[in-house]
Order: C-alpha cells, then sequence, then structure tokens
C-alpha cells in the first residue's frame, strides 16, 4: 500500500529550547561575518584614495641655496606648492627682532621661524594665509609691502621681514615647513 | 505582489510608520526581496545565479568608479596610469585585479543563468519580456566588456578595437562612414579612447536600470521553478526573506571564495599576456582573440570563409550578430506547453548537444584560425543555427513529453501522476490531465 | 514567421556547410606547408622561483643579484619606466643605499637648464623612475640595427611562458641546426639577427647578453655567477618589476580565502537552519517512492512490458 510520511516538523520540545538557541546563534554568525565582510571590503576602498606611493616619494626636496646671496630670495616647489627661501641681511634681522610680541597678530618671533645658527634663512609657504594667493617680495623690484617683508596683492595682507602677518585680513604668518640643512648648501624641506 | 497570500508590509516602529507614510520605499523592498515576496519552495541552486549576477554588476559599480579617480584615459597616459594604479595606489593592484575578473565571472554567472532559463524554459509565456530584458541586459554587459577592454590601452586592447570596429565595414556603403563615426577617427587613437571611457562608466547604470525592468517584469509572474508548472496555493512558495536571502547569502559566499582564488592566486589566468604590452599601431600581435567571454562568437565569426553572393566577412558578422538576435524568437520557436526540460527527455538530448556545441566553439574561438579550428567552427556553427532555428520547432511540436506533477509541493507525488496517465498521452498546458 | 526562421536558419547552416566543404577541400588538396617555427620552436625550461605558487615570496636576496645584472648588463639597451628608484627598498636597501643607486645611475635624467633652457640632465633622485638609455624610439632603433629593446618593467607578464621563457631565452641561444636550414632554406639566420629557438620566430634582434660565467660579479655569500644562475636570478629579478606586490596580493588572498571559508561554512549552517522544517514535507514511500518507481519501469522495460 502507498503510504505518505509526514517527516518532524522541528525536533520535539525537550530539545527546542536548546536548539533555538543554537539556530538564533548560527544565523547570528552568518549575519555578523557578512557584516564583517562589508567593512573589510570598505576599508581600501577608502584608503585608495589617500596619496599614492609615488606622490609620497615626493614628499621631500631638496634645495641648493648656496646661489641665494643676502637681501635675495627664491620661489620653488614643495609638494606642488610654492616655497619661498630668503636669506636675511642683517639689517632685515633686526628690524624682524626689534617688534614687540604684542604687535603681532600671530605672534612669534624671528628665532621660533629659523634654525639656530641659521638666523639669516626663512624658509616659509608662499601660500598667503588668508585665501592662498602667491605673495608678492621674492623677486627683484617686486612690492615687498609696507613691512619690507612680503606683500599679497589679492586683498593687502602685508607681511614682514620674519613673513609675519601685520596688515590686511591674513590670520597667521606664512607657514614655516619642516625642513633641515643636509649641508651648508643644501637644505631638506618635508 | 501579485500572490493573494503575500505578506503585507507593517511597519511597527514609528520611525518606519513615519516613513512608510511619505515615502513607500522599504514597502517596495519588502515585497520584492522581502518577506512579502512568495517564492516557489523547491528552486534549486540554478536559480542562485541572477543574484549572483547581480552582485557582481554591483562589484564592478563599485570597483569600476574607485578605478576611475586614478585612471587617465589619454593615448600616451592609459597604459601607465594602470600600471600606476597597481603599483602606487593603496590597494590598486586589488581593485584592478577584482575588476579585471569581476568582469569574467560576470560573465561566467550570467552564462550559467540564461543555459538556466534555456534549460527550464523560463522564456516561455507569460515570462517572454523578463527573456527580452535579460538579452538586451546580455547586450549591453557585452558592449561594456568590449570598451571596458580597449581602456588599458595594451596591445589586445588596440588591435581588438581595431578588429571589432571593423565589422562595420563588412556593410556595404554605410559600413565604412559608420566605422569612421564610432571611432572618431580612421583608427583607434584618442577619440574612441575617451568615448570608450565615456560609455563605458555610463552603460553599467543603463544595465541596473534594465536590470530593474527584468526584476520587475519577473515579480509580475513570480519567478518559474525546475517542475514548470504553475504556484497554485500557498503550499507552494516560501516567503524570499529569510529563506531565498540565506540560500543566496551562503552560495554567494562560495562563489566569492572561487572568485578570491582567481583574484590574488590567478589574476592573470583568464587574461593575455599581450595587454601587458603597451599599443603599438605598427605591430600586430601574432593571434588578436578578444577575452574568453566572445569567444563562441569569434568563433561564428570565423566560420564564413567562402564567398557566396555575400562576402565571406560579412556573412560573418551577420551570423555573429544574429546569433544572438534569434534568442529574441526563442518563446515562438519553442511551442512545446512543458516549460521544463526535466519532463522533456528529447528536449534534453539536445540541449546537452547545445552545451556541448557552445563549448566546443568557445574553445575554437580561442585557439588559431588554423584549418582544423576552423573546420570544426563551421560545423558547430552550423549546428547551433540549426538548433534554434530548425530543431527546437520541430521537437516541441513533435516531442512526446513526461507527465507533470499536479503541483509544486504534490511533486513528490510524481509517481501517482505517473501510474494514473495512460501510456502516450501528453499533459496539457498546465498539466492537470486527471486520467479518466 | 517561424517559417521565416527556419529558412535563416536554414541560409546560415548551408552556406557554413559550404565553407566547410570548401575549407576540407582545400585541406586536402593544398594543405598549408610547414614552418619552420611549428617544427623547431620549444617550449620554455621548467623554472621554479622563490614566489612561484600561492604561499610565494621573493627570495630577497636573489632578486638583489637579478637586479645587479640588470645594472650592469641589460639596462645599457633596456629601459624599465615603470619601476622608481624608491622601489628598490623593497628589494631590502635603505634609504642612503637607494639614493646612491639613483646618484650613481649612468643614465641621467632628462631636464631642462633652469639658466637657459636648453635641454640637460641631471643625476636620478630616489623618486625618479629608472631613465631610458636612449632619447626616444627612434634613437634606441639606429642603435640597435633597427630593432627597439622591448621595456623590462613587465616582461615576464607579457610574454607567454614568464619568467620561464625569459630565463630559457637568455640560455637558449646555440647554432642553427644544419637540419632547419636544409628543410626550410627561407629561415637561415640572416645576418644581425641570431638564432634562439626559444623565440617565436626562432630568429631574434638581442645577441646573446650573458656570454660567460663571471660576467657579473656577485658579492660574496652568493652564489657562483654562472650564466644558468645568472639567467636565473634576473628572471626573479624581472618577476618582481613586474609584480611588486606579489607577496602582499598572496598575503591578503590567504586572509581572505579563509574568511570567505568561514562565511561559507556560517552562512550554509544558517541556510540549513532556517530550512529545517520547510525541506522534505512530504515524502512519498512504498509504491510511489520515485526509487522504487525507476526500479519498477526498468524493470517492465526489460520484461517488455508496455505502459
Amino acid at each position: 500500500m502507498a503510504t505518505l510520511e509526514q517527516s518532524a516538523q522541528g525536533s520535539d520540545p525537550a530539545e527546542s529550547e536548546g536548539g533555538a538557541r543554537r539556530r538564533d546563534f548560527l544565523n547570528v554568525a552568518a549575519v555578523s561575518f557578512a557584516g564583517m565582510g562589508v567593512v573589510a571590503v570598505a576599508l581600501p576602498l577608502i584608503s585608495q584614495m589617500n596619496p599614492p606611493a609615488d606622490v609620497l616619494a615626493m614628499a621631500s626636496t631638496e634645495v641648493d641655496i648656496s646661489k641665494i646671496a643676502p637681501g635675495q630670495a627664491i620661489k620653488t616647489v614643495w609638494r606642488k606648492q610654492p616655497v619661498f627661501i630668503r636669506n636675511l641681511t642683517p639689517a632685515e634681522i633686526q628690524a624682524a627682532n626689534a617688534v614687540p610680541l604684542s604687535e603681532l597678530r600671530d605672534p612669534q618671533t624671528l628665532a621660533e621661524r629659523t634654525k639656530p645658527g641659521k638666523a639669516n634663512w626663512l624658509i616659509t609657504l608662499g601660500v598667503c594665509t588668508h585665501l592662498g594667493c602667491v605673495p608678492l617680495g621674492t623677486g627683484e623690484g617686486e612690492n615687498r609691502g609696507p613691512f619690507g617683508g612680503y606683500f599679497c596683492p589679492c586683498h593687502g595682507s602685508a607681511y614682514d621681514t620674519a613673513a609675519r602677518i601685520r596688515q590686511g585680513p591674513a590670520p597667521k604668518n606664512l607657514f614655516v615647513p619642516d625642513y633641515e640643512f643636509v649641508s651648508d648648501t643644501t637644505v631638506r624641506i618635508g | 505582489m501579485s500572490f493573494a497570500w503575500a505578506k503585507q508590509y507593517e511597519p511597527k516602529a514609528p520611525l518606519t510608520r513615519w516613513l512608510d507614510e511619505r515615502l513607500p520605499l522599504p514597502r517596495l523592498v519588502y515585497g520584492a526581496i522581502g518577506g512579502g515576496y512568495p517564492v516557489p519552495r523547491n528552486l534549486n541552486y540554478w536559480w542562485n545565479f541572477g543574484v549572483l549576477a547581480g552582485l557582481f554588476l554591483t562589484i564592478q559599480i563599485v570597483t569600476g568608479i574607485v578605478l576611475a579617480m586614478w585612471y587617465y584615459a589619454s593615448a600616451d597616459g592609459a597604459f601607465n596610469s594602470v600600471e600606476h594604479i597597481m603599483r602606487d595606489v593603496n590597494a590598486g593592484w586589488a581593485l584592478r585585479y577584482i575588476h579585471m575578473n569581476g568582469a569574467s565571472f560576470f560573465f561566467i554567472v550570467t552564462y550559467i543563468h540564461i543555459f538556466r532559463g534555456l534549460f527550464y524554459g523560463s522564456y516561455k509565456a507569460p515570462r517572454e519580456l523578463v527573456w527580452m530584458l535579460g538579452l538586451v541586459i546580455y547586450l549591453l554587459m557585452m558592449a561594456t566588456a568590449f570598451m571596458g577592454y580597449v581602456l588599458p590601452w595594451g596591445q589586445m586592447s588596440y588591435w581588438g578595437a581595431q578588429v571589432i570596429t571593423g565589422f562595420f565595414s563588412a556593410f556595404p556603403l554605410v559600413g565604412e562612414p559608420i566605422r569612421v563615426w564610432l571611432l572618431g577617427g580612421y583608427a583607434p587613437d584618442q577619440a574612441a579612447l575617451t568615448r570608450f571611457f565615456s560609455l563605458h562608466y555610463l552603460l553599467p547604470f543603463v544595465i541596473a536600470a534594465v536590470v530593474i525592468l527584468h526584476i520587475w517584469a519577473l515579480h509580475i509572474p513570480g519567478s518559474s521553478n525546475p517542475t514548470g508548472v504553475d504556484v497554485k496555493d500557498e503550499k507552494d512558495t516560501l516567503p524570499f526573506h529569510p529563506f531565498y536571502t540565506a540560500k543566496d547569502g551562503w552560495a554567494a559566499a562560495a562563489f566569492l571564495t572561487v572568485f578570491a582564488l582567481f583574484v590574488y592566486f590567478a589574476p592573470n589566468y583568464l587574461g593575455h599576456p599581450d595587454n601587458y604590452i603597451p599599443a603599438n599601431p605598427l605591430a600586430t600581435p601574432a593571434h588578436i582573440v578578444p577575452e574568453w567571454y566572445f569567444w563562441p562568437f569569434y568563433a561564428i565569426l570565423r566560420a564564413f570563409t567562402v564567398d557566396f553572393i555575400l562576402p565571406a566577412k560579412l556573412w560573418g558578422v551577420l551570423a555573429m550578430f544574429s546569433s544572438i538576435l534569434i534568442l529574441f524568437f526563442l518563446p515562438w520557436l519553442d511551442t512545446s506547453p512543458v516549460r521544463s526540460g526535466s519532463y522533456r527527455p528529447v528536449f534534453k538530448r539536445f540541449f546537452l548537444l547545445l552545451v556541448l556545441d557552445v563549448l566546443i566553439l568557445g574553445f575554437c574561438g580561442g585557439a588559431p584560425a588554423t584549418p582544423l579550428y576552423v573546420a570544426i567552427s563551421q560545423l558547430a556553427a552550423a549546428y547551433y543555427f540549426a538548433h534554434f532555428l530548425i530543431m527546437l520547432p520541430l521537437v516541441s511540436a513533435f516531442e512526446r513529453t513526461l507527465p507533470l506533477p499536479d503541483s509544486i509541493s504534490s511533486s513528490a507525488l510524481h509517481g501517482e501522476k505517473k501510474e494514473a496517465a495512460p501510456a502516450g498521452i501528453t499533459p496539457r498546458r498546465g498539466a492537470t490531465a486527471i486520467a479518466e | 514567421m517561424r517559417y521565416i526562421l527556419g529558412l535563416v536558419g536554414a541560409v546560415f547552416s548551408v552556406v557554413l556547410l559550404i565553407s566547410f566543404f570548401s575549407n576540407v577541400s582545400t585541406y586536402l588538396t593544398s594543405p598549408p606547408p610547414a614552418t619552420a617555427e611549428e617544427e623547431f620552436h620549444l617550449h620554455p625550461k621548467h623554472l621554479s622561483l622563490a614566489s612561484d605558487g600561492p604561499f610565494g615570496k621573493f627570495d630577497k636576496k636573489q632578486i638583489q643579484r637579478g637586479f645587479q645584472i640588470y645594472k650592469e648588463v641589460c639596462s645599457a639597451c633596456h629601459s624599465m619606466n615603470l619601476v622608481a628608484f624608491h622601489d628598490l627598498e623593497a628589494l631590502g636597501y635603505n634609504e642612503a643605499e637607494v639614493k646612491a643607486i639613483a646618484n650613481q645611475w649612468q643614465t641621467e635624467v632628462p631636464t631642462v637648464n633652469p639658466e637657459t633652457g636648453e635641454a640637460s640632465t641631471r643625476k636620478a633622485l630616489p623618486s625618479d623612475r629608472f631613465p631610458s638609455p636612449y632619447a626616444n624610439e627612434t634613437a634606441a632603433r639606429a642603435a640597435n640595427n633597427n630593432a627597439l629593446p622591448p621595456d623590462l618593467s613587465l616582461i615576464t607578464k607579457a610574454r607567454e611562458g614568464g619568467a620561464a621563457y625569459v630565463y630559457s631565452l637568455l640560455t637558449g641561444y646555440r647554432q642553427q641546426p644544419a637540419e632547419l636550414i636544409q628543410k626550410f632554406p627561407a629561415s637561415k639566420t640572416p645576418q644581425g639577427l641570431h638564432y634562439n629557438p626559444y623565440f617565436a620566430n626562432l630568429n631574434l634582434a638581442m645577441p646573446q647578453p650573458l656570454t660567460s660565467d663571471g660576467q657579473v660579479t656577485y658579492a660574496p655569500g652568493n652564489p657562483k655567477p654562472t650564466v644558468d644562475q645568472m639567467a636565473k636570478d634576473v628572471a626573479a629579478f624581472l618577476v618582481w618589476t613586474a609584480e611588486p606586490k606579489l607577496e602582499k596580493r598572496h598575503g591578503t588572498g590567504l586572509a581572505v580565502v579563509v574568511f570567505l571559508l568561514f562565511a561559507t561554512v556560517f552562512g550554509y549552517l544558517a541556510y540549513r537552519n532556517i530550512w529545517y522544517g520547510e525541506k522534505a514535507v512530504v515524502r512519498a514511500t512504498g509504491v510511489l517512492d520515485p526509487k522504487n518507481q525507476a526500479k519498477a519501469r526498468s524493470a517492465k522495460r526489460k520484461a517488455g512490458v508496455k505502459g
């Protein structure tokens, strides 16, 4: 005779309590693995937007400063941004040191902005701290502004001989990047 | 949606109620892939491949967008930009290999999905439009993949572009002007590269839109099933969530494991070494071959070697396009009232022949065009057209099918039907023939 | 409509069969002549490297030796323009050594004189890529009998056979066999080319680069620089230049595959768990069991009973 068997629906009651917990655990485990997977996938997707190895390799630039005479400055490039390297004259150094800190919007002494024993070498970013224009003053005959340092033509920010902000809308002094003297004639920026 | 017993979306939490009153998006999702969409309970693993295809489309879009942040669509810089991604960009090598192998796996999954449809009669009424939308998706995938392969601007990229756009010049009069219009020049060059990049970025979103239509069209009658018998009542179905989300989930993890094995341990196995040589318009590679997923079509193209009224090249191009276009007519070529190949023994044998035939065509497409391989392609291509356009209509009109089960949930009782039905009587559409 | 489609199918099939018969008859009446390449081309010799296999890692000492060979032998003609000097830190060199290698590289990097604007050269920095020995393709061809020495950055991925091919090629130079010249006089090695059966076209423009043992002197603690050893070392180095992320890829791959296997197992168990009550709801037994049905059917067939 043909018969039909109905297979047991779930386990018997005594087991079902522990069974339910095991069942929940399995579902939770599976879903949490999927969740971990999603996070693990998101990480490289986000990190890939960071600078690649070749850009990081250009993070430092070495500059030869042997040809810069006192009173002269050059413009060079570091991390695709302009950098001003100026050889200060003794008069410029004196003028910078004579300014009382209370007069400065962003108080810093010249000594804080240069390396010990190399107070004549002023190395700053050539980016105005207001909205990012490149200030004038490095080239021969360029307008150095009312304080004899740098002058930004965009909105009139004026920097002094230590490249500190004295007048105009810029909030901070020209930024001094990390640098070190590899030798007396070579500086490594960054 | 279409089944009366489908669970309705009932938001409990105040937030979900607030959202539901303003934008019924969660309701839509619930009814499409959540607990509110009934699916036949007897689906086998061949039914997993649609979701896998969607998964790989997502993988391709995500990795593609990220790669596009670093890729440089210039004839001088494209190759180097890809190598820059491989060497310098954080995790760039992984993203590139995933995208490269993802394309291959997207096609593997899609081919299995298509052959599932061919065997189980998924293209039959009332799902003809689902089938045709699927073919549209396939054509868009082929265009996207072709253009994507050109972007690295390697030797195969360039010469593949030359050959494929050269097809158009086979058409008399309008052919050459169309080819030059497509390329924006006389040969693949800067113009072709930039426009391929633009279109390669665009088409996947068009594919995504057609996929939505494809799923929408499917959800009107609901999924078919291995018996081909329509859903009758609640006993025949299970809600998509959690039953098929779980099944799709674990199978996706298994499939991704295979994918990871390729990406991390054999990333260049499915590719061609010549594409690691920068494109050189003056030096043709020894054997120009497209990527493996185009090999069957390449074999059909190269099978026509004799000018017969039309030039051989034109025959090849026409046959190649026709080989996909005839599939649009499949619902009307195969007239059997029985959907599933499980109950059509003669059809089953021909189906097996078709699978073998396509594999043979694929193999020949990747091989050099020696007389032997061309000869095999010629016979295999002849069978391909004969199968769809001659064999199938005849088989479906005259075959003797096996009796169908009463319903999905009673398909375990297959035996009773067989005992009851007298020999030689084929069940009519719906297979509710009851022995008198 | 069905008949039109049937006709289309018949037409394609007929044209294909015409092509088939034409193909076969051509093959039988005038078979394509044998070529020297078919007969004398050799597949690459087997080469096993530390980087082979799913758990392969670079043998840093070997690739340093390989780099030395590139530097002293190959870089005279072959560029490597996708590799930067700073990438060499992966070989085990420190920052100062890399700076020295860059600085002392015999070819300088093209630049513009900042004062006069003329084209000039400068010493390489670690951030530079390896400069090409030739200014451009024309110069390269002019110096090499109209042949262009390919860039070596990707060579092991750009050739069938990879590192094994490079190794076989470098050690494969020999006299062209008399048998070949006899059978295929047209394939006799022309003036300026060199016979090498591992090369697809048999005759190669590059003269044998590694000619004698000890051509490069290895530092103490390394194996002897025989031609075979040097070829292996430079092949290993070129695997690194083509795929510097190989070790990272293998390591990440292991982690990913293990993770996915766990996910698959948990996923499968969760799936069985969820489906527990729904599978095998009804099972037929006895006469209606499909297995018994099959037995009955085949018994009926044997007995010759119909139906």
